[in-house]
């Protein structure tokens, strides 16, 4: 078992979802966050003060699935994320030791 | 509790303190020497004075002519701008400061403003309005209407009369005191801004009490206080009525609506804070971004209409005078916001919100002393300059003075308050499209000196008020800062005013 987890563009949010569906993804959890990578923040300027904003806005998304999956989620996250510019973000993969589905207890790959 | 104590104390002090000033002053011995009519009404004028019931022997036998009673069109207009000039401080000013400041100080500047608003409303009826706009000496008035005292007996229904700019036409005095009221309010709720986010509640409200009887009062009666257009029935009488006004007035300084009086007066006062308070930590190397402008556009909209009030009430009637300075107020505006917002586009790279909504209020300050005292012409410069002076007052001037002023209450009141203040010298020209002013209160003739001498009047004003207002606020947050403390800890301004100086969070989630 394999955790996707990705950070993207807010507003590929929508386009991400739908293409974990499409291929059969049965849920992911989403967590607004801030951060920097290459893209770097950008300055605002308030009156006389000018302020760099080093962290931007991102989504991140988490996805469990099966091993077998993998090469098909990534491919769908980077098509449905994918901008050309700056920024896109990135697709970390781990290892997942263990799955429990709190209301059966069912584990393993059948918890997916 | 202790602290508490201290305050009141304060309070009282300068409450029960008030009536030696008086005993000092000499009061010149009411005048009322040619008047016919019986038990007749004294009216004086805007800035009006106080109008007194004076008993006079009856000389002659000829048909007296009625006491004057106010037009009622003039004073549902008088009403209808006290109240906009209210909207101005609640919640206007307070949703344009709000905006500006972060998240965790949002409740405490809205308090702020919400409470000095009341409180000097309150003192306003105690003393204040006696102090300014009652008979005295050139700096300061009397103390006749001491808890409005004369100004009406609601059970016999008589209500005194105040003058307005016109001969024969008068406003129930109430309603002057009402309007004036605001904008004492007002002036000293705009200082919040300079100090925001990091001054201790209580010290903000002994600053208040001091600054207001000692620097507002004054000021106010410098400027506006005269025996009103209704006093001046014979050339013999001139010299005397004449000295008996405010100083800045005796001079012939222009102020329609409060340049001197409420701007220049606040945002000296607001330097000092900024001075004295010391900036706010992180001041320069953390963001302190404003956390809504959303609110902050909101406010800004709201002042620019309830300043429709304020610019065009301070006419005192429905007349052409209010009509001209509602225009000038509207159009000198509207120039601003756009030579601010293309001022920052071509220096910064980007035309802001804050940029409009700052360039609005600059606008509006400017037009302020001008208001009923220029004609289009004026409203076009002095606006397209507010917006682009004051551009200049919240970035060079303000790295110059290097002060943490936080809502630039010097670089937006004081700056445009003293632009608006000397451009009125120069566009109440008649050759410049203004009306000029009157010459002779005798006859209400109209004319002008020269831009040069009124320019000179204009700036002696404009220093008077500097000066007067700096050396009160520096001895009142001196006097703060001896009894509370200026500054909340460094601890309670990292986490923010309103869960430590007032037990509450703006937002919640």
């Amino acid at each position: 078992m394999k955790l996707v987890t990705a950070i993207i563009k807010p507003f590929k949010l929508d386009e991400v979802r739908e293409a974990l569906s499409a291929i059969g993804v049965q849920g992911i959890t989403v967590t607004e966050v801030k951060g920097f990578g290459r893209q770097k923040g950008h300055t605002e300027l308030y009156r006389g003060a000018e302020y760099v904003v080093d962290f931007l806005p991102k989504v991140k998304i988490e996805a469990a699935i099966k091993n077998e999956m993998l090469d098909q989620v990534v491919e769908a996250i980077e098509k449905a994320a994918n901008t050309g510019k700056i920024g896109d973000g990135k697709i970390f993969v781990f290892d997942v030791e263990q799955v429990i589905r709190i209301r059966t207890g069912e584990t393993g790959a059948e918890a997916i | 509790m202790k602290k508490l104590i201290a305050l009141l104390a304060l309070f009282g002090a300068v409450t029960l303190g008030a009536p030696g000033i008086a005993l000092a002053q000499d009061k010149g011995a009411p005048a009322a020497t040619t008047t016919t009519v019986t038990d007749t009404v004294k009216v004086d004028a805007k800035a009006g004075t106080v109008t007194e019931t004076v008993k006079v022997e009856e000389k002659k036998e000829e048909a007296k002519p009625a006491a004057p009673s106010p037009n009622k069109g003039d004073v549902a207009w008088m009403l209808m701008s006290t109240a906009l000039v209210i909207m101005m401080s609640i919640p206007a000013l307070a949703l344009f400061y709000g905006g500006m400041v972060r998240a965790k100080n949002m409740l405490s500047v809205l308090m702020q403003v919400f409470v000095t608003f009341s409180l000097i409303t309150v003192l306003w009826c105690v003393y204040g309005y006696s102090l300014a706009f009652t008979e005295g000496n050139a700096f300061f008035g009397g103390f006749d209407r001491l808890f409005l005292s004369g100004a009406l007996d609601a059970g016999k229904g008589e209500f005194a009369m105040a003058a307005t700019f016109s001969k024969g036409v008068v406003i129930p005095e109430i309603v002057f005191i009402a309007f004036q009221a605001t904008f004492a309010a007002i002036t000293c709720a705009l200082i919040v801004g300079a100090f925001a986010e990091r001054i201790k509640f209580s010290a903000v409200l002994i600053f208040m009490v001091i600054w207001f009887t000692f620097a507002y009062a004054p000021i106010a009666h410098m400027v506006w206080f005269w025996m009103g257009p209704d006093a001046y029935t014979d050339p013999k009488l001139v010299d005397e009525l004449n000295a008996k006004a405010g100083m800045i007035w005796q001079w012939g300084a222009l102020d329609f609506a409060g340049g001197t009086v409420v701007h220049i007066n606040a945002g000296v006062a607001g330097l000092v804070g900024a001075y004295l308070a010391g900036k706010r930590i992180g001041w320069g190397r953390e963001a302190m971004s404003p956390h809504n402008l959303p609110l902050t556009m909101i406010g800004a909209s709201l002042l620019w209409v309830g300043w429709f009030g304020f610019n065009a009430g301070s006419a005192l009637e429905a007349g052409n005078s209010a009509a001209l300075a509602f225009l000038n107020t509207f159009l000198a505006t509207a120039c601003a916001v756009l030579s601010w917002s293309f001022g920052e586009w071509i220096f910064k790279g980007k035309p802001s919100m804050l940029g409009a909504a700052s360039g609005a209020v600059a606008g509006l300050v400017a037009i302020t002393p001008a208001a009923g005292n220029v004609g289009v012409p004026g409203a076009f410069v002095i606006g397209l300059a507010a917006g682009l002076v004051c551009l200049w007052g919240v970035n060079g001037l303000k790295r110059m003075l290097g002060a943490d002023d936080s809502l630039d209450v010097f670089g937006v009141h004081a700056v445009g308050g003293v632009l608006g203040a000397l451009l009125t010298g120069v566009f109440n020209a008649p050759g410049l499209g203004g009306p000029g002013f009157v010459t002779d209160w005798v006859t209400a003739a109209t004319g002008f000196s020269s831009i040069g001498e009124q320019v000179w009047v204009q700036a002696k004003a404009v220093g008077v008020t500097i000066v007067w207002s700096g050396v009160v606020a520096f001895i009142a947050y001196k006097i703060a800062d001896l009894i509370v403390g200026l500054r909340v800890t460094e601890e309670e301004e990292r986490e923010g005013l309103d869960v430590n100086s007032h037990g509450e969070t703006a937002y919640h989630g």
